[in-house]
């Protein structure tokens, strides 16, 4: 722990909760259809739209006819970025003439990109056109975003209506969240990236000399004299890949890569975006059920345990690897170096950075990575993986977590509630067996996912044989490829060699299960809360806006998280660190 | 009336006996399902028995002895719930056969023909039933709901409808029913019991505690459904675990798989069977807990509403004031003092036997210390009540004392050609605009003055009040009187609001408007009138003294007719839903040192390492694993005390319930299986299990 | 009922897949291109003839004695393949890690046997992308006296040039200090303008 560290820590979150307030006041009048500043420019473009398509903008859906339209919507988006794939040899825009995809990978990474998860089975340099780049991946890093956005406003209006039939407007919902949020964000953004060197072209990739010509001897089996150095139209592409909580890197390395993230500034401007829209919707719910306290508890429940877990990770990491120590390596801090466990890891970034963004990606559900999380120490890697475990309520997915997390409130609220002898109520909605039934869903949901896929991927041939390295820390990857695609992360223990036929489909289904099977219920609450009465708050309620509130959220979230998965942990990294820390 | 408390000890022998025969006819699996918690401890408990069997001939996974100490617990495990919910069941049983013999207080004559001066023979109310006679003269309370069939009287039903005044009943037409529990102050009544008493009511009870017959409150099937979740994801841990260790045994190419027996404990320990065993115990001790006060629920669901309610509507009369009003001063009119009237006034009381009379004669003694004199010892002839004068008092010699209302004393004093003096009048009107009652006396055709009669606030109920206000409950007094009254002893009650010059149509809109803002609303009743309210109330408590229509609308009986009950009736309730959370915090919290235990067990020999998570130093895996088992089903007997007598409630605001609720039960729940655990290890390793 | 939403949404799809995939690219593309050519196209490093010699952010493989060497690169079939950028993925109990460290380690000491201080993490572990164009001062100031000796250059003029090219964190804050492989090993090539 340095002091530095520290002090980049602390501006990381102050930065964030400094900007999140603004922003997630400024996103609750976007979903409350209250005139902007960007009215008046986008205004035309919105009405221009619903005309084109032929919706009526006034319509209230209940929550069927929501869900239904949600779910035609990523059905035909996730076929376009599959059709794009397989047939993108003979689309335009391919310089590098790369071939069609495999129908396996291509159905992958269709779902991977509807369902926001941005699970990269493939290799982004050597995969993708610059036309399915943009016109698959770059759209559904916008709409996929902006659709779990559009079901964490429907399910808060739940909360604001009282008697209503029905939950808001999809079509409205998801075109002012990519209009008015999404898009203007994303634009400022990225020219801020191309500004740092991230790049943004549409020329082939360059060949260059490489200044030494001759190697010495034996590190490259073939003399190579030229580099080849892959570019394209990416910060466009990341900037909505940070913001949008996706996180598919336009190159393989994802932001590890120099061109997606060449420096401290670019690093911390994407981690900012990481948490950036999670963190202040927080602020948008606060606003829209009309107390900012209801907001604040959770950003603060939510704010604490990243805080707690970073310090982890990044504690673990600094440590270092005690099987190098032996071996003459100097690992220790020093105002030369950054030190700690390097091994996967870029020396911009170093320790500390490397620790907030892996800490970031998997709360966030976000998925995208500047260092290689399977290099991390047992602990380190643990903790985006529990993250992600915990059901990605920690910020978690842009409206995803938000949503998640409210239904963990309504857990909490549910026992809390009984424990001062009341039917539970959360925001004034009394939390009857329906609720319950659909939090259940919600919760069972993931932890089917990741454990029955992790239970068959270790008994097959099919998904042993994918793994990298050996002993508990092969567990550990599968665990995380099963945890990362049912909690729609995206982020991986890459050593894996996930981009075959088995992992391609057991994870397209996580990835699917994972996201409309969790969308759904919550809508399905969105719609009964909304039919509900509004029960007056008085001296007897529960108060949902409190710290002791904030830290009941937490135990919830812990304790599932905790009792759901410690087994699996116990035999994945908590064994490897107690071997590698003994045998040491 | 004097209310008959049931209470007993929490457990005698007979009920315990009686339950632990019923332990094991709850093993059929037909009971079993209803519990889905338990039923998983079931299947595993035969799943077990089955692997030890077949281990016994064919070597097993594990060895004998384990499996067979993990068989035995489990099925203790199963057997404790039962226990748990025969004693419960037991109780509350036992407790209802008390209520349905116990004795009312009301003694009826049932006359044998309908004759006004037939012979009758006395009965307690319980023994009358729908189409019996009975004969009601002054000073009896009805002993139930009939109708008039002869006769004419006046009745104070203040106690039920709040009504100061007494009313008249008589045969024929709309005064024709009168209401159990009232009484006759004058004349007499010849009455046909149109109901029996609340029997029906008691069935109803007794099916509700008779797991046969018994039906999930909604909170219940609420807190059953996480139940259901919880143990789905540890089924899906410990199930997954198999493959895991395969695997891992693959891997580190050392140990042997995890045996099934492991993993059966594993679960068992691990999905919340403290709650989930006592879940329906705790129900069938909160309705066992209303019985204790007299009250009978018709469904759980109504106790489980009381936790919820948000707003009391109390009756004036009865319930916050003592219902007969009491003299509080003399206002004497002309040049007549103070003193005279009261003297006069003592003496026109001297018979009354009323309440109301009481206090005018304490109050002359408080006041002038008049003694009190012998009716008998003056020559005075008594002049009772009736309807037909509305007045009372006496003849001395020449004297005619009468006091009686405003009305009433004008007639009388304009009969003997007197002039009724308007300053008498303003002076009435007065005391009626306090709220209060004006009683004239007059002596002769002279009217000396105006006693004044006052509602008396019980004491204590301002605090009650206060306690309620700090649960969040509001108060809404509901009375006849005008709404200067109202205000008066609303304030001195401290009654957060009124309903003044209720009418029974008002007092449902009250509800209804309550109701529509979210508000969970309770109220008592008695009177026919009040069986549209009482039903439109979400908890309705009606008087067993009240009419049937009533208790057939509410949701609870009263068999004290006590209304203040309605305070203790919110915290059965509560005490019922905090139960349950408290044991549902605990039971998750168990789990944490639960993990400690088997998890490092489970995996000894494949992981050597995962030692280092054995921090309570268990003795061998086996031992860690049967101590997890064994705590886990000792706690459910441990906890059935808990269950049936619920967590103590103390009025205090929701937060800091909360943050002592999750101290003690969250934080214990952490802590006890540590103690727990470890004490059984040391235990087993002492008898060299 | 369900089939309601068809007509929108493919209607919808069409518009943000217009909007978000084809105009908002380009205009951050013309953007891009008109204010920030430079960075737009890959930061490359252009010497007097005009040609490229490196991207200033994409690292290159060095091997010989007489340059400043990298960071490890488990690109394949390469290191430094900036047409694949890939880590190593190995975690760090593989026994594969550690041999690939000694082999790093037995290149390194090879390659300078007088040199016996402890070697910086950075200069034996892979990177990230695995054409991390940067390693730690600490890793510089390492390799600085075997440069100097295949170079026949004097240590402090080595020193220097490392200081030179040594860039501090952002703000004194942000990132790490860090030295450009690249362009340090130019400079010694007197290649840089």
């Amino acid at each position: 722990m340095t002091e530095n560290g520290l002090l980049q820590i602390t501006l990381y979150l102050a930065a964030l909760l400094l900007l999140a307030k603004p922003l997630g006041l400024y996103m609750a009048k976007v979903y409350e259809n209250r005139p902007l500043f960007l009215t008046r420019l986008l205004g035309p473009l919105e009405a221009g739209l619903y005309r084109f398509s032929g919706v009526d903008p006034e319509q209230d859906m209940r929550w069927q006819d929501y869900a239904a339209a949600l779910l035609w919507f990523n059905l035909f988006s996730g076929l376009a970025v599959f059709f794009l794939q397989i047939l993108q040899a003979w689309l335009p825009l391919n310089p590098q003439h790369l071939a069609n995809v495999s129908f396996d990978s291509a159905f992958n990474t269709a779902v991977s990109f509807a369902t926001n998860t941005n699970w990269q089975g493939y290799s982004g340099e050597t995969t993708m056109s610059y036309l399915t780049q943009m016109l698959g991946l770059g759209v559904q890093n916008f709409v996929s975003a902006a659709t779990g956005m559009a079901v964490l406003i429907a399910l808060v209006r739940g909360f604001q209506r009282t008697h209503a039939a029905g939950i808001g407007n999809f079509w409205t919902d998801l075109t002012r969240g990519v209009l008015y949020i999404l898009l203007p964000l994303s634009f400022v953004f990225a020219l801020v990236l191309v500004g740092q060197g991230v790049v943004q072209t549409f020329k082939p990739y360059q060949s260059i000399p490489l200044v030494e010509q001759v190697s010495s001897a034996a590190t490259a089996p073939a003399e190579q004299t030229t580099q080849t150095i892959a570019i394209g139209p990416a910060a466009s592409q990341i900037a909505i890949k940070q913001l949008g909580t996706n996180g598919g890197g336009f190159f393989n390395a994802n932001s590890a890569h120099p061109f997606e993230n060449p420096t401290p500034l670019s690093n911390f401007l994407e981690m900012l975006a990481i948490l950036l829209i999670p963190a202040a919707l927080c602020h948008t719910f606060g606003a829209m059920v009309g107390n900012p306290r209801q907001g604040w508890a959770i950003l603060a429940a939510m704010t604490m345990v990243f805080v707690s877990l970073l310090f982890v990770t990044w504690g673990s990491e600094q440590s270092g690897n005690p099987a190098l120590a032996s071996l003459g390596v100097e690992q220790s801090v020093s105002v030369n170096q950054a030190g700690g466990n390097m091994e996967g890891k870029e020396t911009r970034f170093g320790i500390v950075n490397s620790a907030i963004w892996a800490t970031a990606t998997g709360a966030a559900s976000n998925g995208s990575v500047n260092s290689m999380h399977d290099s991390y120490t047992p602990l380190g890697g643990m903790i985006p993986m529990w993250l992600i475990q915990l059901g990605e309520v920690i910020f978690g997915g842009v409206g995803s977590g938000l949503y998640g997390m409210l239904v963990f409130a309504l857990v909490a609220v549910f026992v809390a509630g009984l424990m001062i002898g009341r039917t539970p109520e959360y925001l004034g909605k009394k939390i009857e067996a329906f609720e319950m039934k659909m939090a259940s869903i919600i919760i069972l949901i993931p932890a089917f996912l990741i454990l029955g896929g992790t239970a068959l991927a270790v008994i097959v041939d099919a998904g042993k044989s994918a793994i990298a390295n050996p002993g508990a820390h092969g567990f550990s990857e599968i665990l995380y490829a099963f945890s990362s695609a049912a909690g729609n992360n995206g982020s991986a223990f890459a050593g894996l060699g996930a981009n075959t036929p088995f992992y391609n489909t057991a994870l397209g289904i996580s990835m699917l299960a994972g996201r409309y099977g969790i969308i759904i219920p919550v809508l399905a609450i969105a719609g009964s809360l909304a039919a509900k009465k509004t029960v007056p708050t008085t001296i007897g309620t529960l108060p949902t806006d409190t710290p002791l509130f904030a830290m009941l959220l937490i135990g919830t979230v812990l304790l599932v998280g905790a009792l759901t998965f410690v087994p699996a942990l116990a035999l994945g990294p908590v064994i490897e660190h107690l071997i590698m820390n003994g045998t040491h | 009336m004097t209310p008959t408390q049931h209470k007993q000890p929490l457990f005698s022998w007979q009920i315990l006996l009686a339950a632990l025969g019923d332990t094991f006819l709850k093993l059929a699996p037909r009971q079993q399902w209803k519990n889905p918690v338990m039923f998983v401890v079931y299947t595993g408990s035969l799943l077990t028995t089955g692997l030890w069997l077949w281990g016994l001939f064919n070597g097993g996974d594990d060895s004998a002895s384990f499996m067979l100490g993990v068989t035995f617990w489990l099925w203790f495990t199963v057997l404790f719930a039962n226990f748990a919910e025969s004693v419960a069941e037991g109780r509350s049983k036992a407790q209802a056969a008390a209520l349905r013999s116990a004795k009312r207080d009301i003694v009826a004559k049932k006359l044998d023909e309908p004759r006004y001066n037939a012979p009758y023979v006395k009965v307690t109310s319980p023994a009358l039933r729908k189409g019996d006679l009975v004969l009601i003269e002054a000073g009896d309370f009805v002993p139930a709901d009939g109708e008039v069939i002869e006769g004419v009287a006046s009745v104070d039903e203040s106690a039920i409808t709040g009504e100061s005044a007494p009313v008249i009943r008589e045969s024929g037409g709309d005064f024709s029913s009168v209401t159990g529990g009232t009484r006759v102050l004058s004349d007499w009544l010849m009455v046909r019991v149109t109901a029996n008493p609340g029997e029906a009511f008691l069935d109803r009870m007794i099916a509700m505690v008779e797991s046969a017959t018994r039906q999930k409150t909604p909170n219940e099937i609420a807190l059953t459904i996480l139940l259901v979740a919880l143990t789905l994801i540890f089924l899906l841990t410990t199930v997954t675990l198999l493959p895991f260790s395969i695997y891992s045994v693959e891997t580190a190419k050392s140990g042997t798989p995890v045996s099934i027996t492991v993993l059966v404990a594993l679960l068992v320990c691990l999905i919340p069977t403290t709650i989930g065993g006592l879940l329906s115990a705790i129900g069938v001790a909160g309705i066992g807990r209303m019985m204790q006060k007299n009250v009978i629920a018709t469904s759980g669901r109504a106790i489980e509403a009381a936790g919820d309610v948000d707003v009391l509507l109390l009756d004036k009369t009865g319930t916050i004031t003592l219902g007969n009003r009491q003299a509080s001063a003399f206002l004497p009119i002309g040049e007549i003092t103070e003193k005279e009237l009261a003297d006069t006034a003592q003496l026109a009381t001297l018979a009354d036997e009323t309440p109301e009379g009481r206090s005018i004669i304490i109050l002359a003694k408080q006041k002038f210390n008049i003694r009190e004199r012998k009716i008998h010892e003056l020559g005075a002839t008594f002049i009772a009540f009736s309807a037909q004068t509305r007045m009372s008092g006496v003849n001395i010699g020449e004297r005619q004392i009468r006091k009686g209302a405003a009305d009433a004393i004008r007639r009388f004093v304009e009969a003997q050609h007197a002039k009724f003096p308007p300053e008498a009048m303003r002076l009435a009107d007065i005391v009626a605009r306090h709220g209060s009652t004006p009683l004239l006396v007059a002596d002769g055709g002279r009217v000396l003055g105006v006693i004044e009669l006052k509602d008396t606030v019980k004491g204590g109920i301002k605090e009650r009040f206060g306690e309620l206000r700090r649960m969040g409950i509001k108060t809404i007094m509901i009375t006849g009187d005008n709404r200067l009254t109202a205000a008066a002893i609303a304030a001195e009650a401290g009654v957060d609001d009124f309903l003044a010059e209720a009418t029974p149509e008002a007092k449902l809109k009250l509800i209804r408007e309550q109701q529509a803002e979210g508000r969970l609303v309770a109220m008592t009743g008695d009177g026919t009138n009040d069986a549209p309210a009482l039903a439109q109330a979400d908890v309705a408590v009606a008087m067993n003294s009240g009419t049937q229509a009533a208790k057939e609308a509410g949701n609870m009986v009263d068999l004290d007719s006590n209304p203040t009950k309605l305070i203790e009736i919110v915290e059965t309730g509560k005490q019922m839903l905090m139960t349950r959370g408290a044991l549902t915090t605990f039971s998750l919290a168990n789990d944490l040192a639960k993990y400690f235990a088997i998890v490092p067990a489970a995996f000894a020999s494949t992981y050597p390492a995962l030692g280092a998570l054995n921090i309570m130093r268990l003795d061998s895996p086996s031992s860690a694993i049967l101590s997890a088992v064994i705590f886990n089903a000792l706690i459910i007997v441990a906890l059935i005390p808990l269950a049936l007598k619920g967590v103590k409630y103390r009025p205090q605001n929701a937060e800091a319930l909360l943050r002592n609720n999750l101290l003690i039960y969250g934080g214990g729940g952490v802590i006890v299986p540590f103690v727990g655990i470890k004490l059984i290890d040391l235990g087993l390793t002492a008898l060299s299990f | 009922m369900v089939f309601n939403p068809i007509k929108p949404a493919l209607l919808m799809l069409m518009y943000f897949s217009a909007l978000t995939g084809i105009i908002y690219p380009l205009i951050v593309t013309f953007s891009a291109q008109a204010f920030l050519p430079r960075q737009a196209n890959g930061s490359l490093i252009i010497d007097d003839n005009n040609q490229a010699l490196g991207s200033e952010l994409i690292g290159q493989a060095f091997s010989r004695p007489e340059y400043f060497w990298g960071r490890p690169s488990a690109t394949s079939p390469h290191p430094y393949n900036a047409g694949a950028s890939s880590g190593a993925n190995q975690g760090p109990a593989n026994p594969a890690l550690l041999e690939a460290v000694q082999t790093r380690i037995k290149a390194l000491r090879n390659a300078d046997p007088k040199n016996t201080k402890p070697i910086p993490v950075d200069l034996v572990t892979a990177s990230a992308s695995g054409l991390d164009p940067d390693i730690s001062p600490a890793a510089a100031v390492f390799q600085i006296e075997r440069i100097a000796a295949a170079r026949h250059l004097p240590v402090p003029k080595v020193q220097e040039l490392v200081k030179r090219y040594t860039e501090p964190r952002l703000w004194r804050i942000l990132g790490e200090p860090r030295v450009n492989v690249l362009k340090l090993n130019l400079a010694l090539d007197q290649r840089l303008k």
